[in-house]
């Protein structure tokens, strides 16, 4: 099928596609109109169910935490899969990037961007702990928080420093974070389960709404998620860097 | 204007999966993926949203003032996390096809002729 | 009123924008545009929790893995090996 028969074939398709969403779309109920009762009783209700003022945090980890297990795990396996997938294949060679350094005049990193990228790498990592120890009182929560401080990862990356960091870095570690990450979230679950009560629930003391240590599970939960979102992406750009810096020359594979 | 972020997410379903069937290049297919799944996070949103009310954080405002959906956020803020963890695995599959085959393009590979 | 019009309009373009630039390097930079886009439109449905997720994996963590991967790719095709058919 040439490229412009194809092209053909997707705008019928699309236009027919098109024409039943909109369709559909236009059945639903106004935009800014909500009918539904869900969105209204949770709102009523959490803040005094789970002294959590993070309702949206309090639907995530509590009301629907089965759900946030799933993806979370959706998370870990794809992980996992990446680190398979760019594994070293039978038959290449692993070439540190310190032998090609001696004929290339690659340009280092200007003063500035280093000066500026490591004084920033402290707060990304404070500001990080905030969002995912607050998660359950404002905005924010271990998804969220776990993305900023893997960018403190991503800022020692760029002010040039990643060759040292390897060597210092502690591989082990990180595997552990993201394998406890994922392991705490169901230890957290079979905690409800040992003091008597159902999967995941809520058994901690509740406390008051708007104290940190509040709303049971959930600061924990946060930190589990947290750690793992964090300690996945870390893997994630350390597998895309090892492949750019330590160049595996591909051998004779048949 | 009622209509208008329904439109908005149907064009976008539609355009980025025209990008993905007329793609030259692996790396901008995965991209275009993305946009096809932003699309399902503007209807989601929409669909909760209610005009005149605040975020669902009653942190500062007293329980009771109207706020919109809270489930629909919480959908939509673990899949954003998660839908860019399974693009990163579709890049290093990009990367790994790209040792094999020595090409991007998904029109020159077609069969291994070893 | 006119704030959500502007905005929804803006995704769309956006949108639009990163499915017809071609090349995947340039391809990045609008991607983590439109995220931040995307993002301001999360703050207009009032929802600040989807509205930092969305900044921080679509500004920051998406084009960055887009841009290791091209790296990847150059640094492969530049080492010798050949562009077998």
């Amino acid at each position: 099928m040439t490229p412009t028969l194809r092209r053909r074939v997707f705008l019928v398709a699309a236009a027919v596609a098109g024409g039943l969403l909109l369709w559909g779309l236009t059945g639903l109920p106004d935009y800014g109109v909500y009918p539904g009762p869900y969105g209204d009783v949770l709102n009523a209700v959490a803040v005094d169910e789970r002294k959590a003022t993070n309702v949206v945090a309090a639907v995530t980890f509590d009301y629907r935490g089965v759900d946030t297990m799933g993806e979370e795990y959706i998370l870990f396996a794809a992980v996992v899969g990446v680190a398979i997938v760019l594994r070293a294949q039978r038959g290449e060679t692993e070439q540190l990037p310190d032998e090609d350094a001696a004929d290339r005049r690659a340009p280092g990193t200007s003063n500035a961007v280093r000066v500026l990228g490591l004084a920033l790498l402290g707060p990304v990592v404070l500001f990080g702990i905030y969002v995912v120890a607050h998660g359950h009182l404002s905005p924010g929560g271990g998804f969220q928080g776990g993305v900023v401080l893997a960018t403190g990862a991503l800022l020692v990356y760029l002010s040039g420093e990643y060759v040292t960091l390897r060597r210092v870095r502690p591989v082990a570690l990180i595997d552990l974070a993201e394998g406890s990450g994922a392991a705490g979230y169901v230890a957290i679950g079979l905690l409800g389960l040992a003091a008597g009560a159902t999967f995941l629930e809520n058994v901690l003391p509740l406390g008051q709404p708007g104290a940190l240590l509040s709303a049971g599970t959930m600061p924990l939960i946060n930190l589990a998620v947290g750690v793992e979102v964090a300690a996945g992406f870390v893997l994630l750009l350390s597998e895309f860097l090892e492949q750019t810096l330590v160049l595996r020359r591909p051998g004779e594979v048949t | 204007m009622i209509y208008l972020p329904y439109l908005v997410a149907a064009w976008l379903f539609l355009v980025g999966l025209y990008g993905i069937v007329t793609s030259r290049n692996l790396v901008h297919a995965v991209t275009c993926l993305s946009v096809v799944q932003s699309s399902t996070y503007i209807l989601l949103l929409a669909v909760g949203f209610e005009r005149g009310g605040t975020a669902p954080i009653f942190l500062d405002v007293p329980v009771g003032t109207k706020a919109v959906d809270p489930v629909v956020g919480a959908l939509t803020l673990t899949d954003i996390v998660v839908g860019a963890t399974v693009s990163a695995l579709l890049l290093a599959l990009a990367v790994q096809i790209f040792k094999h085959h020595g090409t991007l393009d998904p029109e020159r590979f077609r069969s291994r002729d070893d | 009123m006119v704030l959500e019009v502007a905005v929804f309009l803006l995704v769309a373009a956006g949108g639009t924008a990163v499915v017809l630039t071609r090349d995947p390097l340039n391809q990045a930079i609008v991607a983590s545009f439109y995220g931040l886009v995307l993002g301001i439109m999360f703050l207009v449905f009032q929802a600040p929790d989807v509205a930092l997720s969305q900044i921080t994996v679509g500004a920051v963590a998406l084009p960055l893995m887009i841009v290791l991967a091209l790296a990847k790719v150059r640094a492969l095709a530049g080492s010798g090996k050949d562009d077998r058919e």
